[in-house]
């Protein structure tokens, strides 16, 4: 049986990141206005789930991870009162946000959570998923830079997340790094250990260009919710291209509840127009899925490349050494600094 | 000479590094471990060093604080019990040093406002976080030069120095510690980051800090202050070392450090623990030294009814 013929008439749940993760490839700049005109467009195409927040989340305004133009709240409050079948979700980082962060975002209108932790610290997330719980949330545990743990690793601290009460567990390539085989690896042992009950999903980045490719190898394996963003527009080279998934999911016959049409024409005339830079992929942000960098990286090395001089794959390339994490995006000045200083560009300031 | 005699609550790697910072000093002495867990590794080993311990929690030490003369005490227990724990030590006489996060004293971070605390004989202080320890010497550093309006702390931790209790109670950290920036370090808004990171080897305790000044920085004012704060952190923590900056970037100026600890009880890249113990035990010290001298004397105990 081929792979078209055995996913026929699988339904799966799109969850639409334009309006967070896309927040990052605008530098966080997006105006309530855009928010709006895009979350308007999401709904009518019938996306079930968009997800908006600072690109960071929770608590993300901050100066290691940029300040929006205006709070979550703002964001949120805009969004949901305009929906007519779209659910609104969040992203909460614990460690970077809080509870109060969450309840003041249900209290504007969002009913779905992304609780997110790197892939090896589930445990620092048991109060933020009992409360979204608590508070009636679809709650997902949401298990970032997926690919440094080993399947089996991954499949334990998914279980951990389910214990405490997550619906849907995601496997998150965020430095969009993952091949097909390492996907479906990851979802077979999610799948082996987790409750029939429990979701799967595959929150991708297009760093090596597999984002749809992973996504359809993660449905293969029983995943049934999918992260993507029209045109992509997300950190690094994007997420999952939400248009050209929809496409090939109506042509292998899986069943998004998405039309196809609206969201080609969103792509093409309302977010490709406001991007500030094309998200694709280039050698920067291919550089990221080689090296196993957080996508969100990108903008951050540049902006430190042509302050420090160093060049910006010198330092990713160095950042994914050193074995950095996402969240960590004080340590890639630090590390431009550092390296900067070796190379006779900068001088000790104790010195 | 006279040492002050020393109970310390709580078993755990905390606690027990604590041993090895107390038995190094010369004003104080460590006398009992509590403990809640008759089998823990913790108790046995406070055994082996020498001390006297009961594992019937505070109440199993309560009848012996009088006798052995106990006069401060180090609550390495949780946020929760804390409470309880200083309320029936305070009423012996005793002086706590609070590690948990419950801050229901005044918050302590040695070289910004010890000695103010010591003149005030305050009978329980709050050492915050350990990203407060780390961090909030060059929030003050920078806010003792000119206004800071805003002050923002992201602490990357290694994963293996994370016991279970701060896991558990990340919002706690994170509150206790955006406060106390405010408080201490003098920024009128101050905001905690936290970031676990499980790289083997493990990393070591890295710290960024940020302060926006309200008017331009006076950049060699405020390089000259960082630097000197650094010496002071230096004398009770020899690990805390500046990595890059301070950079200035318009009013923003960024600092990073990097904290290795002395790797008594706990391993080296646990900066972020070894910082705590090292300054509730330069806390101790301080009020030890006043106490020997006779400048401060605790309160009495009250008499029993």
């Amino acid at each position: 049986m081929s792979a078209d013929q055995s996913l026929k008439g699988r339904k799966i749940i799109i969850h639409d990141m334009s309006l967070r993760d896309g927040m990052h490839a605008k530098r966080e700049q997006m105006s309530i206005e855009q928010m709006i005109t895009i979350a308007t467009a999401l709904d009518e195409a019938g996306v079930p789930l968009i997800q908006v927040t600072h690109g960071a989340g929770m608590g993300g305004n901050s100066l290691q991870h940029g300040f929006a133009p205006h709070s979550n709240e703002e964001y949120i409050t805009a969004v949901a009162s305009r929906m007519k079948q779209a659910v609104v979700s969040v992203l909460l980082i614990p460690g970077l946000g809080t509870m109060k962060e969450l309840k003041s975002a249900y209290d504007c209108g969002a009913r779905s959570v992304h609780v997110a932790t790197h892939c090896t610290e589930a445990d620092t997330s048991p109060q933020h998923i009992a409360f979204a719980r608590k508070l009636g949330m679809d709650t997902t545990g949401f298990l970032m830079m997926a690919h440094l743990n080993t399947p089996e690793g991954l499949a334990q601290q998914g279980k951990l997340m389910e214990s405490y009460g997550a619906q849907t567990v995601y496997i998150t390539d965020s430095a969009g790094y993952m091949l097909p085989a390492d996907v479906k690896a990851r979802v077979a042992a999610l799948r082996a250990v987790l409750k029939p009950e429990t979701e799967i999903g595959f929150h991708g980045h297009h760093n090596m260009g597999m984002g749809i490719a992973n996504s359809i190898a993660a449905i293969e394996e029983g995943a049934s919710r999918i992260d993507a963003s029209v045109a992509g527009l997300g950190a690094g080279a994007g997420n999952t291209p939400l248009e050209v998934f929809a496409a090939v999911c109506e042509r292998m016959g899986i069943v998004t509840g998405c039309d196809l049409f609206k969201l080609m024409d969103m792509a093409e005339d309302i977010i490709v127009p406001l991007m500030d830079h094309m998200v694709r992929v280039d050698r920067s942000s291919l550089t990221l899925g080689f090296a196993g960098v957080y996508s969100t990286f990108l903008l951050h090395a540049k902006r430190a490349a042509e302050r420090f001089g160093v060049p910006s794959r010198d330092i990713l390339v160095e950042l994914g050494r050193k074995k950095m994490i996402g969240g960590q995006e004080d340590m890639i000045v630090d590390t431009a600094m550092t390296m900067a200083k070796e190379r006779g560009l900068l001088k000790d300031a104790a010195a | 000479m006279k040492k002050i005699r020393c109970a310390l609550i709580g078993s755990g790697n905390i606690g027990t590094d604590l041993i090895y910072k107390i038995q190094r000093s010369p004003f104080l002495e460590p006398v009992w471990m509590v403990g809640i867990d008759p089998e823990s590794e913790g108790l046995a080993r406070a055994r082996d060093m020498g001390l006297k311990t009961t594992a019937a929690g505070v109440d199993g030490l309560l009848p012996h604080v009088l006798e052995d003369n106990i006069q401060i005490a180090f609550d390495a227990t949780s946020a929760y019990v804390h409470a309880e724990n200083s309320r029936k030590l305070n009423e012996l006489g005793v002086m706590m040093i609070d590690l948990t996060p419950a801050a229901i004293g005044p918050l302590c971070v040695p070289p910004v406002n010890l000695k103010a605390h010591a003149e005030k004989v305050e009978m329980n202080v709050n050492m915050i976080s350990c990203a407060g320890q780390a961090t909030i010497p060059i929030v003050f550093a920078v806010s003792r030069i000119q206004a800071v309006g805003y002050g923002e702390i992201v602490a990357s931790l290694a994963s293996k120095s994370i016991g279970p209790g701060t896991r558990a109670n990340l919002d706690e950290f994170t509150y206790t510690t955006s406060n106390a920036i405010e408080v201490v370090g003098g920024a009128r808004k101050g905001k905690a980051l936290a970031i676990i990171n499980p790289a083997e080897p493990p990393m070591m305790m890295r710290n960024t800090i940020s302060c926006l000044t309200d008017d331009e920085p006076e950049q060699a004012k405020i390089t000259e202050s960082v630097l000197e704060m650094i010496k002071e952190v230096q004398k009770y923590v020899p690990g805390y070392r500046l990595v890059n900056g301070p950079l200035f970037d318009g009013k923003r100026v960024t600092v990073f450090m990097e904290v290795a600890g002395l790797g008594d009880y706990l391993p080296k890249y646990a900066g972020n623990l070894d910082i705590m113990t090292a300054a509730a035990t330069r806390t101790a010290e301080m009020f030890a030294q006043e106490i020997i001298a006779g400048t401060i004397q605790l309160k009495s105990p009250e008499v029993a009814s």
